[in-house]
């Protein structure tokens, strides 16, 4: 080992900030990883990408990526990936942030974008709880899990994200965990060429917190328990795919939507078009 | 040339191997590993196919293991890249070397 070697993808991070703060065994830095493949395979130069998130661990992933990133309040990402979205469109506007960002401060961002069939990719890592705040149950803990505030396991049923984003009218929705890293980047680079609103959502360890709490002894454990309980169903029901894993419920993986619905940039640019003849 | 031939006896013979198997080469991979960037997560160590790397006695500047290849194995990787692919520290990366 030497000081000239390099990365192979070292051009796409900032490596004098490594290494990351993310805990032994957290699945953050393969999503980070798979992110910056896809964006190597997209064919979309380093310099029209940017990469939006909110507040938590997985929204510490911007500050590692050398491109234009932005690491906004908390729940507030999409809003602003929409925003940047809609003043220059020839960008490729990611958001990755956590399910605690994502779904249970900004849940209402979220289902008015897929709505909208906004241009944007929400990438959103889910590790079950509110990891850095100590682990406490959220709105995607699967129901008689353990967590820092439900001891006694969750009574609560979770969110099932997928089937959430395809009623909102979602252009593409996909679920994977960070233990398919090839299938992740796969499905990330087909998402960056969807037009409208794509959602992935990758099932992710929290080493410290939910591992712990149930029973796992370190992070590689606990996504080997859900690797080894996954089966691969594109063409699945969106229903059904709630996550129950401790109950003996498969976890069901694969790219579920990919459709064609005319998305908000090109309505848009359209109404200006058609605006601006008529004016003259 | 196939000691380490792990094809048909770990996976319970799920398939043969084929019978020109001996005449086509292996590729040959050089590991490269960063040590004050690893955090001893074992994803590597658990997915490497020819079981290359392990913990080291070692300790770097952050009090981590970091991984080492094996002694014995040095020729034993065949850039698969799988390590390079599970690692989430960007601690490892593997070069093919032309034989």
């Amino acid at each position: 080992m030497t000081s000239l070697e390099f990365h192979p993808k070292h051009q796409y991070v900032r490596e004098e900030r490594f290494p990351h703060v993310w805990c032994p065994g957290c699945g953050l830095g393969i999503l980070l990883q798979s992110y910056i493949g896809a964006v190597e395979k997209s064919g979309i130069p380093q310099d029209n990408h940017v990469l939006v998130s909110g507040i938590g661990c997985t929204a510490r992933i911007p500050g590692y990526v050398n491109m234009d990133t932005y690491h906004t309040t908390h729940g507030r990402a999409i809003p602003f990936a929409t925003g940047i979205k809609l003043a220059n469109p020839d960008l490729k506007v990611t958001v990755i942030s956590g399910d605690g960002d994502l779904f249970n401060i900004g849940g209402n961002h979220f289902i008015h974008a897929a709505r909208r069939n906004m241009d944007l990719l929400v990438i959103c890592s889910n590790n079950f709880n509110y990891g850095m705040t100590g682990g406490q149950h959220g709105a995607t803990t699967p129901p008689t899990s353990k967590s820092a505030s439900t001891p006694y396991g969750n009574i609560e049923p979770a969110f099932n994200l997928p089937h959430l984003a395809y009623a909102l009218g979602a252009s593409y929705v996909a679920r994977w965990t960070v233990m398919h890293p090839r299938q992740l980047v796969k499905s990330i680079k087909t998402a960056m060429e969807v037009k409208g609103f794509a959602f992935i959502e990758v099932l992710s360890p929290c080493p410290p917190n939910f591992a712990k709490f149930n029973g796992f002894a370190d992070g590689f454990e606990e996504m080997e328990f859900y690797r080894s309980n996954s089966i691969v169903r594109n063409e699945a029901k969106l229903d059904d795919i709630s996550i129950d894993p401790f109950h003996g419920k498969p976890v069901v993986l694969g790219d579920f939507v990919n459709r064609k619905r005319a998305s908000y940039v090109t309505l848009e640019r359209e109404l200006i078009k058609k605006s601006m003849e008529g004016s003259r | 040339m196939i000691k380490e031939s792990k094809i048909n006896h770990d996976q319970g013979n799920i398939w043969r191997t084929p019978v020109n198997y001996e005449r086509f080469p292996k590729p040959k991979g050089k590991i490269h590993i960063f040590p004050e960037r690893c955090k001893e997560c074992n994803y590597c160590t658990n997915y490497c196919p020819n079981e290359v790397l392990e913990r080291s006695t070692s300790v770097n500047v952050y009090g981590y293991h970091p991984v080492r290849v094996k002694k014995g194995k040095e020729d034993s990787c065949v850039a698969c890249g799988m390590c390079q692919t599970i690692c989430p520290d960007f601690a490892i990366f593997v070069t093919e070397v032309r034989q």
